[in-house]
């Protein structure tokens, strides 16, 4: 799959009617218009997201799936769409295979503690990759830990790419799950997955894909990767915080055990024995983020409104601009420079720590992200403490491109 | 820009540049390692103290300008200063940094270039890194502390 390409020309994003649609940008920092190139910490939200979870405050506020009343009736028949949007954008066959978690980071740690942990013995592996964030490293290593098994890494080469050959030679009869990132937070580098999928599935191994970076630049088709956990979270794909999705296959939710005990994931309950619901809503327990759930819906619209293809066309052309522009200031080097990447630019300065830019930077109103990303090993893999994260979406413009090269230059002035 | 030459001073740079005192100490009677897991900033502090006072004081570390040349003029500012003398300037580094604006002797006029870090409150930890380890190094010795 190249979700870059496209069969037709795509036309060229209209940034400037984008642009009007989130009220953020429209400000100054530091007495200069705000260029928010941290995308990929967190998106700007258009009015459109604004306005449903302003809406369903001042008009539908109640739980969901309990009174009979209209306002309950309205908040799930919003909250259950919800659900279905999700399932659409991620090309998923039912909504029942849509479970609303926190984050990606709760996604990954449902599926670590419902469906991993039960079936772990000591000496399985977990296999992950030498890329991955944080959040795909940890919950691994406390079930791991906790079972006595081994959390195994594939190498990465020194453009940032997965060293296939080593991925198939690690996976092997002890391998219980591969947990891999779609699109790398601090590299930029799309993963092959489907491929990927393919050679796990040919040796019986099921497999998560963490999908944080890749939902808000790529069409994702969860049935044609064949993945078998897709993990996201709203706030990266320019909705609120505090809401994701996990999309599992059926048979996969069906397998697993319960994650939280609480209310809405129960059938009946006595003080001998308690039934739980059905999948889904088995692993929401408690009152859901039920205007989480809307935010997130109406940011998949918007963003389908505008069209992955042509968002991914328009962050191709910056990506490959910025990379130029910024490769000719003096002493930079790029870390990660896989052959296929989306939206990030990670680099470092000679002589100048990242922190020190990113201060100069918001000095003069660029917002970047500078500091390890939470991927501290990928940091180490390229011997550097920190790096420095311009990082793209589909509001962002060739004259913001051109102001962070002026503010790279003013960081050379300032160092010498 | 201007603000940016305040913050960024020429003492700064060049203490970033070239720091003084860095290099491990192998008759150090004290350690103590200072990490900031926000930002990845890691010093570590050795001291050699003797009858009370800091004979000898050196680090190794990684961090930006702003840390580097912190850690780099506390080994000048406390250098043959008694423990107590040594208190007494972290706590004056400390409250410029956080906002009481007390009258300081003459030692630590050269303390004062980081006055500016006071308009970035996330930096404020990078130039404090170096101090609390100081700090914790003449307390206790061999502990680690974070800026958390």
């Amino acid at each position: 799959m190249n979700p870059t390409a496209s069969a037709t020309v795509t036309p060229a994003l209209d940034t400037e009617r984008i642009r009007a649609d989130f009220p953020a940008l429209h400000q100054e920092v530091n007495g200069h218009p705000l260029v928010y190139l941290d995308n990929a910490a967190t998106t700007q939200k258009p009015q459109a997201v604004i306005d449903a979870v302003r809406t369903f405050y001042e008009r539908d506020c109640a739980n969901v799936h309990r009174g009979v009343h209209r306002l309950s009736q309205r908040a799930t028949v919003a909250y259950e769409q919800a659900r279905t949007t999700v399932k659409n954008y991620l090309h998923a066959n039912d909504s029942r295979e849509i479970v609303f978690t926190r984050s990606t980071t709760e996604g990954i740690n449902l599926v670590a503690s419902s469906f991993v942990r039960p079936r772990l013995e000591p000496g399985d592996e977990v296999l992950i990759s030498a890329m991955e964030h944080h959040s795909n490293i940890v919950p691994w290593q406390l079930v791991c830990e906790e079972r006595g098994a081994r959390l195994v890494v594939v190498p990465i080469d020194d453009d940032g790419d997965i060293i296939l050959s080593e991925y198939e030679r690690l996976l092997t009869d002890r391998t219980k799950i591969v947990a891999v990132v779609h699109v790398s937070n601090a590299l930029g580098t799309v993963n092959p997955v489907r491929e990927m999928i393919a050679t796990a599935h040919a040796k019986g191994v099921p497999v998560l894909v963490d999908g944080a970076q890749a939902v808000p630049h790529l069409a994702v088709d969860v049935c044609d990767l064949d993945c078998d956990f897709y993990v996201f979270s709203a706030h990266k794909v320019y909705g609120p915080t505090g809401i994701g999705a996990l999309y599992a296959k059926r048979n996969r939710l069906l397998e697993m055990t319960p994650y939280q005990g609480g209310g809405d994931m129960i059938l009946s309950v006595t003080f001998d024995r308690t039934t739980y619901a059905e999948p889904p809503h088995r692993f929401e327990a408690g009152t859901p983020n039920i205007e989480g759930a809307i935010g997130l819906a109406a940011a998949l619209d918007h963003v389908d409104g505008i069209g992955l293809d042509a968002i991914a066309a328009h962050e191709s052309r910056l990506l490959a601009d910025a990379t130029a522009a910024v490769l000719a200031v003096p002493g930079i080097r790029l870390i990660g420079t896989a052959r296929h990447k989306a939206s990030v630019l990670s680099f470092v300065m000679d002589g100048v720590h990242p922190h020190d830019i990113g201060t100069i930077l918001d000095s003069e109103g660029i917002a970047v992200r500078a500091g390890h990303h939470c991927a501290q090993p990928v940091m180490a893999r390229y011997g550097v403490s920190a790096t420095v994260r311009a990082s793209f979406a589909l509001y962002n413009t060739a004259h913001e491109i051109d102001a962070l090269v002026a503010g790279l230059q003013k960081v050379r002035e300032v160092f010498g | 820009m201007s603000e940016m030459r305040e913050l960024y001073q020429e003492i700064i740079l060049d203490h970033n540049k070239r720091p003084r005192n860095c290099y491990v100490m192998n008759c150090a009677t004290r350690t103590a390692d200072g990490h900031n897991p926000l930002c990845g900033d890691v010093v570590k502090v050795y001291l050699r103290i003797e009858d009370g006072v800091i004979e000898e004081i050196s680090f190794q570390g990684e961090g930006c300008a702003i840390c580097t040349a912190s850690t780099s003029i506390m080994t000048e500012s406390v250098k043959g200063k008694t423990v107590a003398d040594a208190k007494e300037l972290f706590e004056g580094f400390h409250e410029m940094l956080t906002g009481v604006a007390a009258e300081q002797g003459v030692e630590f006029a050269k303390l004062k270039v980081f006055e500016g870090v006071r308009e970035y409150p996330v930096r404020v930890k990078c130039a404090t890194l170096a101090w609390h380890t100081l700090n914790a190094a003449m307390n206790d010795g061999d502990e680690s502390v974070t800026t958390e």
